[in-house]
């Protein structure tokens, strides 16, 4: 369980995030959702602790995070996982010792261990035979699985996915939505998922947070999410909606 | 109004340096085992030090055949005999050229190199990455940098030391402006020990200085691909300043031991 109390932040004069409070629940996809500019990388960024809020707190499992000791901090981020939005793989280093990085660092296995474990989440996010390869030698989507499968990897408490099928085809969307949600259910893991896809809220959104201007302007499950009264949300999700429609989907 | 801008540029620098402090003392603060600190300084030792011995080695090998052909054109006298011009290319070899030239070489390889990396490093998220996986991602992409840094710098120095002084009694018996003998006399000429110790003292700090500038011009970089490319100029640009600027505070503090 993850308690966000009272988060704001701001940039300068800009303010990003007005007053957030949320809860996720674990074993289930906890949803954030919203337009581009929103502020949802950065709300997802302040509760890992990469962007200190500048007020408001988080609470893991009722350990209060943004102003513990570095210990603290470190212990609770070893049981975090996380994908960026642009992957944020480590350049120097081969798809496989990418995914094997957690472990290297974090964990003292044996390497036959590591390597059974790295090539298991690889083989989860469709990806073999790419082991050697260099990150910048895959494509945008593919960079996308590398980079969950090293969120996974260490068997994380806590996951989190900055629009993890964003420049991804709808097929392997829908398998990499799918492979989220199963993991969240088989380990119990509380996920955090960005997205702006409609396909994916509908698809995996347990419960669903809609964010606007740096609100949260509703929360609810994803099936709840067409009866909505408020307007921004029905203006998001009917975009979603007239794009399948065009699309014929 | 100059005033008022002097007072900014002032503030601004005395901002950055207290930035730089902190930056370096968040360095010590260890979170992984030692071994990976370990497998990571020979990795980058590697890379800063067995990567730079080929310009250094050009470099050096031309400082000493010009510091020769120079010296000897115009030390053209009766009155001073050859061996001289010797003893003034290895003195303004270890003293100086050694030191300096190669600390200003390895600045824009080194340095580039660094702030370059580190900065498509932050702008990527692979610095967040590794925040977010416990790992105190300053000391552990950082401090290795600095470490192989100051090993490999002084090493780097001893070999330019080396292939300039050799250089140039090539070059001496290449083009004959003295003979072999009288090189060979000139550079054990009234030699004082303490010049190696100095160039080394000097190889320590320029080492340093190179990898901590770089390290801190790349890793605060922000933006896109634009600003980390201007972090490497201005990596390297910091890094040649203060290079010169410890050169002269050393030379200050130290050239009064320079005493046989
Ligand atoms: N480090 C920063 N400094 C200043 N402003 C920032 C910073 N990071 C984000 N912002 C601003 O905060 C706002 C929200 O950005 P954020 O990246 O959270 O959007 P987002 O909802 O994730 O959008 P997208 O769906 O396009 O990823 C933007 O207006 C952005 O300009
Ligand atoms: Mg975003």
């Amino acid at each position: 369980m993850i308690t966000v109390n009272n988060i704001s932040k701001s940039f300068d004069d800009k303010q990003v995030l007005f007053n957030i409070n949320l809860e996720f629940e674990p074993g289930k996809s906890n949803m954030i959702i919203g337009a581009s500019g929103t502020g949802k990388s950065v709300l997802l960024k302040c509760i890992v602790g990469l962007i200190k809020p500048d007020e408001g707190t988080v609470e893991f499992n009722g350990r209060s995070f943004a102003n513990a000791s570095k210990e603290l901090q470190t212990e609770v981020r070893r049981e975090m996982g996380m994908l960026f939005q642009g992957g944020a793989l480590f350049d120097s280093l081969t798809v496989e010792q990418n995914v094997m990085f957690p472990l290297n660092v974090l964990t003292k296995q044996s390497e036959e261990e590591k390597l059974e474990r790295v090539n298991f989440c690889l083989e989860r996010v469709g990806l073999e035979n790419v082991n050697r390869k260099m990150p910048s030698e895959i494509s945008g989507g593919m960079k996308k699985r590398v980079g969950i499968a090293r969120a996974i990897v260490t068997k994380p408490n806590y996951l989190f996915c900055d629009e993890p099928n964003s420049g991804l085809d709808p097929q392997t969307s829908i398998k990499i939505d799918n492979l989220i949600q199963d993991i969240t259910q088989e380990y119990g893991i509380t996920t955090v998922v960005v997205s702006h896809d409609m396909n994916s809220v509908l698809e995996m959104g347990d419960i669903v947070n809609f964010m606007h201007e740096g609100k949260i302007l509703w929360t609810g499950p994803s099936s709840e999410i067409g009866d909505s009264d408020v307007q921004e949300l029905n203006d998001f999700v009917f975009a979603g909606r007239l794009m399948k429609m065009v699309k014929g989907v | 109004m100059f005033d008022k801008a002097n007072n900014l540029s002032v503030r601004n620098f005395m901002k950055s340096l207290g930035k730089f402090i902190i930056f370096i003392g968040q360095l010590f603060v260890r979170r992984e085992s030692f071994k990976t600190y370990a497998v990571r300084t020979v990795d980058e030792s590697i890379k800063v030090g067995y990567n730079s011995v080929f310009i250094v080695v050009i470099v050096s090998a031309f400082m000493g055949a010009v510091t020769t052909v120079q010296t000897a054109y115009n030390l053209i006298s009766p009155l001073i005999a050859d061996p001289i011009i010797a003893l003034v290319v290895r003195d303004m070899t270890l003293l100086e050229l050694a030191p300096t030239i190669t600390a200003i070489v390895y600045a824009g390889k080194v340095g580039s190199n660094i702030a370059g990396e580190l900065g498509t490093m932050k702008i990527t998220e692979q610095v967040d990455a590794l925040e977010v996986m416990g790992i105190n991602a300053t000391s552990y992409l950082v401090l290795p940098k600095i470490i192989g840094s100051v090993l490999m710098f002084p090493i780097l120095v001893i070999l330019a030391g080396f292939v300039s002084i050799y250089g140039g009694y090539l070059t001496a018996l290449v083009t004959g402006v003295i003979s072999g003998t009288d090189y060979i006399l000139g550079i054990q000429m009234t030699f004082i020990p303490f010049a190696v110790t100095f160039a080394l003292i000097k190889a320590v700090v320029f080492g340093f200085l190179v990898a901590a500038i770089s390290s801190y011009k790349g890793y605060f970089t922000t933006g896109g691909a634009l600003e980390v490319g201007q972090s490497s100029t201005n990596a390297v640009t910091s890094s040649c300043i203060a290079i010169l600027a410890a050169d002269y505070l050393l030379a200050y503090l130290l050239a009064p031991l320079l005493t046989p």
